[in-house]
C-alpha cells in the first residue's frame, strides 16, 4: 500500500486520508490540510491493489465511517467522509 | 486518446441539454475534467472522479459519468456528488457549494472492493471461501423498464432515478417482462 507523508508543523493529531487520485474534494482537502500545517498521511486508494482496497474497505467500515472519499480518519478513532471543513477543522483543534 | 477540450465540450453540452450549470471556480473544474480524462484512458470510460470505480464495466455502469445520480443530486442539494455539474443558485454563488452525501447504494459501493479477492475465491469452491460482498459482473440482472409518462426504455439493473426525457420519477417505471411462447 502506497502510504503517502505529508509533514507539517502541527502534528498533534494523527491524520490518515483516504483519497481517489482523480478526486477534486480530495485534492482540496489535502490542500486545506497543507495550508494549516497539519503533519499528515494519505493513501488514494485507486491506485491500491485489489487485497488493499478490500483491507481499507474494511477499516472505513470498522471505524463506523462510509465508504465515500475522502474519509479521513483522526486519532485511529473518528472518521470524517467528505471535505467537511468545519468538522475537520474542529477535530484537528484548528 | 480523448482530449481534456473533449471532456470539457461533453459537460457543456450535457449541462446545456439539462439546464444545468458546470461548477464556477476553473481550477476545481478542471480538477474534475482531468479525473475523469484520467477514467477514461484508464477503465475505457468516463467513470465518476470522486468514486472508487472497480474497472469492470458492468459494475461501474451507474456511476459514469453524467451518473444515475446526478439528476436527483442537482434537485435536492443542487450539485452532483462531485459538484462538476450545478445549479443555477450554485453557479451564481447565492447558494454555498457542499459536499453532497452519497446517493450510490451500499450494496452497488461495496461490489467495487477486492473484486479480484473475489474472483480468486469463486475459483476455488472446494474449499471454504470467505464470504466477501461482492457480486460477480455476471450475477446483475438487467432488466427492461419503461416510463409509464412517456414511454422511454431503458435496460438496466434498475430504472432510473429520473426519467431523462420527460422527468418523471423512478415510481413510474414498470418492469417490461417478456414471455416468449414457442408453439406448433
Ligand atoms: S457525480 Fe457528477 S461528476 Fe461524478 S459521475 Fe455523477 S455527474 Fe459525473
Amino acid at each position: 500500500m502506497d502510504i503517502v507523508k505529508v509533514s507539517g508543523k502541527n502534528n498533534k493529531h494523527k491524520v490518515l486520508m483516504y483519497a481517489i487520485s482523480t478526486c477534486a474534494w480530495c485534492k482540496m482537502a489535502k490542500n486545506f490540510l497543507k495550508n494549516n500545517h497539519i503533519e499528515y498521511e494519505y493513501i488514494d486508494v485507486d491506485l491500491c491493489s485489489e487485497e488493499d482496497k478490500e483491507k481499507i474497505r474494511q477499516d472505513i467500515l470498522k471505524r463506523g465511517g462510509h465508504l465515500s472519499y475522502p474519509a479521513i480518519v483522526i486519532d485511529d478513532k473518528i472518521v470524517i467522509n467528505g471535505f467537511r471543513k468545519d468538522k475537520i477543522s474542529e477535530a484537528l483543534e484548528i | 486518446m480523448i482530449t481534456l477540450e473533449k471532456v470539457r465540450q461533453r459537460a457543456e453540452s450535457d449541462a446545456k441539454t439539462y439546464g444545468y450549470y458546470l461548477h464556477p471556480d476553473p481550477d476545481f473544474l478542471k480538477d474534475l475534467l482531468e479525473g475523469l480524462k484520467r477514467n477514461e484512458e484508464r477503465y475505457g470510460y468516463p467513470s465518476c472522479p470522486c468514486r472508487l470505480a472497480s474497472g469492470k464495466f458492468e459494475l461501474d455502469r451507474d456511476i459514469i459519468c453524467p451518473c444515475d445520480y446526478r439528476d436527483p443530486d442537482v434537485q435536492e442539494y443542487g450539485a452532483c456528488y462531485c459538484a462538476l455539474y450545478v445549479r443555477k443558485d450554485l453557479y451564481e454563488g447565492k447558494t454555498p457549494i457542499l459536499p453532497v452525501p452519497e446517493r450510490r447504494p451500499m450494496e452497488k459501493q461495496v461490489r467495487t472492493y477486492g473484486t479480484a479477492v473475489a474472483q480468486s475465491a469463486l475459483e476455488k469452491p472446494a474449499e471454504k471461501a470467505e464470504v466477501t460482498p461482492q457480486e460477480s459482473a455476471a450475477e446483475i440482472k438487467l432488466k427492461l423498464w419503461y416510463c409509464k409518462q412517456c414511454g422511454y426504455v431503458v435496460f438496466r439493473e434498475e430504472p432510473p432515478y429520473i426519467c431523462p426525457i420527460c422527468k418523471a420519477k423512478r415510481e413510474l417505471f414498470a418492469e417490461i417482462k417478456i414471455h416468449v411462447d414457442i408453439r406448433g
